[in-house]
């Protein structure tokens, strides 16, 4: 089992820490550094639900090895609160009852927070397009979408 | 509606009751703050949390010879090796049907039952370990479809079942064949039903922590019912319950997986007792499906009679259940499934049939809908078939047989409110029903359908003489009022409707309300989030304890205005001298109440009356609910006939849930439920080869995405139930089991053909569709030859 030193940006802050070659993002991100938002759904690449950012793109956690983050930024739910608000798709997502248990919603959030700053006027075909990878077994996505739509025109 | 004896409050105070809240524990959830049980921090101990890892078996029957886990006792890391030897107490949530063991003993009953589990010092430890467990198993036949296990040769499950027959139910209500003389149209169909799983999004998960010095057990688990697992504990691990305690974090949904206690659970205490240690226990996706408890395979056969008008005259069903490899919930799910026949429409006779079935498979359970889904598939299909012979509008057809609340049920069964009617016309009106149906291209059409669901087992699974909920409520100096609640909030966002419901009664605003739940050391005991019961039972509890807190506080701010009691007027955030200008701030009023007595706690309760727990016979309590939701959907359908694809374009929805504490929530569960009853209808179904899942991950078993799954209209009606809290009835299951006939009617009106097989599949459709092709040209091209001279 070989370890090396990783160096990457994490929630905006730099960081260096010693990982096995064979952690995955999703467990150095819980395990290591306690950032227990990103959830594991599924047993790998099934259901979205530890979707992060990587370099403003979004990636499964559980199935990137950590190894391969050298030198990225990444972005997890807990970074998109700034001085302690939440952010318009965070806000949209609980005003718009987006959530119901909540298991899927960072993924969620996190794959719509890419796809605003990608574009900042997506149509419902956009918007479902982007988060065709996150399932969601609460909601029926109609209020999933409603967010999105009022994240979009609160940031439009 | 309010309940009996309440006094509307004053104007002056913003309601509670009716606005649509964002759930309290929202921002928690978005914000990736919320602690799911595989979240939360475990550095208990000198070395933090052992991790547990069970072994499952690699046959689907077979006894068991030996299990020899001495070497994996020996193995580094390992603090702990289970068997079923260490758990000798069956358990099971219906208690005259506990034949479960935690980890098996004596013969494993289908492929993924628990065997042995393993606490090590990390996950690699204790993976390495079960592979040093060595099971001696002795294959058994084994038996994978219901008709099968039914056969008289078939080899037994259980001991004490011949013929594998869980539970058989034969009920007969009225003057069945007397009906179907008198029916104007008799039809029969049968139809079968694909076995479907929660697939919730959370995987399973508890954490354990075994306290060896006071032997004490505290758990942290996924459960939606904490008491069950509490009770299941003690059974188990031979404690007494006061050495336990268990707390529900948040959890990632249940849809009735969650109800009973799951063997994982008992086993994560297991080795924590073992270990004398902390132990997390976390199931990888494909252990969580095997953990399973769905909705079963099911075959149904049904016969209806009727009337020229359309009335029902008579019902015979005969319905057969693929129940798994023990007990569970089984014979609850057999029962509803007949009683749940009724309470929808006038039936004059009924005549059901059920059998539960033991076969070598994961076991089922409760899940969405509990029971009542697959049957009302069948009744709302055959009759949009037979309103097509008699030439009437399905939305006709079920006029013709509306109840009129408050009415009795030939089953025993007490309706006190129904908005059917209107919800009809609801879905009528916003489809287009009338314009449209008929008129659209071939490959489109329109289906409907309608469906019901009890607000709460009348009747407790354990009959304890307590009553059915409890609600505490403390106020202290600050002003602030904590809800204490046993109500397990799974994502339904019962704690909301609960802050909501004290907020009302008391005229505050929710800022000075804290809601918590689920922890037996701290809330109430709760019977839990099952058969769409807290809305109705906790909410009607936390009324009452709100009500008697506002007695409290009326008294005390009567006692400092110099006025009686019946002069004092609660504003919430005022109290008024009835007639006068003398008024006190809810802080001068909250310190007059704690003058001498200090910090308050009140408590609600409430329990079903008895005019709704039902009739005397046997199986009676199942069915029986403290109100009843009713829903009727449209959706429209558009079918590729080259492909079999079938594309939802649309669904409307009208559901009565009596009143609509939170309308947010209640479209929100109503669209969870109706988009859930799609995944049923065309894509989600188990498979096994020998007894071995074959989609026991998110790939194979598939849950809608968001591309294919449409927008849903919805419309809250509200015919208040005189005992529902503020008339409020259950919104999250009702509107399930109404799309898969509103789907297949549509696929009807769509290409002509009726699909009696679920799920549609494109596979499934493709087959039907050509099936049907070759027939007409069989027939045409005997047709043509009859007309045709035979060549010399």
């Amino acid at each position: 089992m070989s370890r090396r030193i990783l160096c990457l940006t994490v929630n905006g802050r730099p960081r260096e820490d010693a990982v096995n070659d064979h952690t995955l993002l999703i467990d150095y991100l819980r395990e290591d550094l306690g950032l227990t938002g990103t959830k594991r759904g599924c047993d790998g690449g099934e259901c979205g639900a530890c979707t992060v950012l990587v370099d403003g793109e979004p990636r499964l956690a559980c199935i990137t090895l950590a190894a391969r983050c050298e030198g990225r930024c990444i972005e997890t739910i807990e970074a998109l609160c700034a001085n302690g608000r939440m952010s318009r798709l965070q806000q949209a997502f609980h005003e718009k009852l987006g959530v119901q248990c909540g298991f899927c919603t960072p993924g969620m959030i996190l794959a719509a927070e890419a796809l605003l700053r990608r574009n900042g006027a997506p149509d419902e075909a956009q918007i479902r397009a982007a988060l065709a990878g996150n399932l969601c077994r609460c909601t029926g996505y109609v209020k999933i979408i409603e967010a999105v739509q009022a994240a979009r025109a609160a940031s439009a | 509606m309010n309940a009996p004896g309440d006094t509307p409050l004053c104007g002056a105070v913003p309601p509670a009751v009716g606005v649509r809240q964002p759930l309290i524990d929202g921002v928690d959830k978005v914000t990736g703050r919320a602690l799911y049980t595989a979240d939360l921090p475990a550095r208990l101990g000198p070395d933090g949390a052992l991790v547990g890892a069970i072994l499952r078996s690699p046959l689907a029957h077979a006894r068991i010879r030996a299990i020899d886990t001495r070497a994996a006792r020996a193995a580094p890391g390992v603090r702990a090796v289970v068997t079923g030897a260490d758990c000798e107490v069956p358990y099971g949530v219906i208690p005259i049907a506990q034949n479960e063991f935690a980890l098996a003993r004596e013969r494993v009953r289908y492929r993924g039952e628990p065997v042995a589990a393993v606490a090590a010092i990390d996950a690699a430890s204790a993976q390495a370990a079960l592979k040093l467990i060595a099971l001696d198993l002795e294959p058994l036949p084994a038996v994978f479809e219901a008709r099968d296990a039914l056969a008289p040769e078939a080899i037994r499950l259980h001991d004490d079942k011949p013929a594998n027959l869980e539970r058989e139910v034969v009920q007969t209500f009225g003057e069945v064949e007397a009906g179907f003389a008198a029916a104007a149209l008799v039809r029969e169909a049968r139809f079968q039903y694909a076995e479907v799983t929660h697939a919730m999004m959370e995987p399973n998960a508890a954490l354990a922590e075994w306290d060896a010095e006071r032997e004490r057990l505290t758990l942290h688990s996924v459960t939606q019912v904490p008491y069950y697992v509490h009770l299941a504990l003690a059974r188990c691990l031979k404690l007494d319950e006061s050495q336990i305690r268990v707390v529900k974090p948040f959890v990632g949904g249940g849809f009735g997986h969650r109800t009973e206690t799951l063997n994982f659970e008992i086993v994560a205490a297991l080795l924590a007792r073992a270990a004398s240690a902390t132990v997390r226990l976390e199931l990888s996706r494909e252990e969580t499906f095997l953990t399973h408890r769905g909705r079963p395979q099911t075959e149904v056969r049904l016969k209806i009679g009727l009337a020229r008008n359309g009335a029902i005259t008579a019902v015979d069903c005969e319905v057969i259940q693929r129940g798994g490899a023990y007990a569970g919930y089984g014979l609850v799910t057999i029962l509803y499934a007949g009683a749940l026949l009724h309470a929808i429409y006038r039936l004059p006779a009924s005549r059901y049939h059920g059998q539960r079935v033991y076969t070598n498979t994961p076991p089922n359970g409760a899940m969405r809908g509990h029971g009542s889904v697959d049957v009302r598939h069948a009744f709302e299909a055959l009759l949009d078939e037979m309103a097509g012979e008699l030439g009437l509008d399905p939305f006709a057809l079920r006029r013709a047989n509306l109840l009129a609340a408050p009415c009795r049920t030939i089953n025993e069964l007490q309706v006190n409110s129904c908005g059917l009617a209107e919800c009809l016309d609801r879905v009528e009106a916003a489809s287009g029903w009338r314009q449209r149906r008929g008129t659209l291209p071939q490959g489109r059409g329109l289906g409907m359908a309608c469906s019901h669901y009890v607000s709460g087992s009348a009747k407790p699974v354990h009959w304890t003489g307590e009553p059915h909920a409890v609600v505490n409520l403390k106020l202290d100096f600050d002003g602030g009022i904590t809800v204490l609640t046993g109500a397990a909030d799974i994502g339904q966002g019962s704690s909301t409707l609960l802050a909501q419901t004290v907020a009302e009664v008391l005229g505050l605003p929710l800022a000075r309300l804290r809601v918590i739940a689920n922890d037996s050391a701290v809330t109430p005991k709760d019977n839990g989030s099952y058969s769409s019961r807290v809305s109705f039972m906790v909410g009607n509890a936390a009324i009452r304890a709100a009500r008697a807190l506002r007695d409290m506080l009326v008294e005390a701010a009567a006692r400092k205005l110099g006025a009686t009691a019946g002069e004092v007027e609660c504003l919430g955030q005022r109290y008024r001298a009835a007639g006068s200008d003398r008024t006190l701030s809810y802080k001068e009023v909250v310190a007059a109440a704690l003058e001498d007595t200090g910090t308050l706690t009140v408590k609600g309760i409430w329990s079903t009356p008895v005019e709704v727990q039902g009739g005397k016979f046997k199986g009676a309590a199942v069915g029986t609910g403290a109100g009843y939701s009713y829903a009727a959907q449209v959706v429209e359908v558009e079918v590729d006939e080259d492909t079999g694809v079938v594309q939802v374009v649309r669904v409307w929805v009208a559901h009565d849930c009596g009143r609509a504490i939170n309308p947010l929530a209640v479209e929100g569960q109503v669209q969870g439920s109706v988009w859930m009853g799609m995944g049923q209808a065309l894509c989600e179904e188990t498979q096994y080869h020998d007894g071995l899942p074959l989609r026991a991950n998110f790939l194979d078993y598939r849950v809608p995405t968001i591309v294919e799954s449409p927008p849903i209209e919805t419309f809250i009606v509200e015919a208040p139930d005189p005992n529902g809290p503020f008339g409020a009835k259950e919104a999250g299951e009702g509107s399930l089991s109404g799309f898969l006939p509103a789907l297949t009617n549509a696929i009807a009106a769509a290409t002509g053909l009726r699909v009696h097989e679920l799920p549609v599949t494109p596979d499934r459709l493709l087959e039907a569709l050509q099936a049907r092709a070759r027939k007409q040209r069989a027939k045409q091209a005997i047709a043509e030859r009859k007309h045709k001279p035979v060549a010399a």
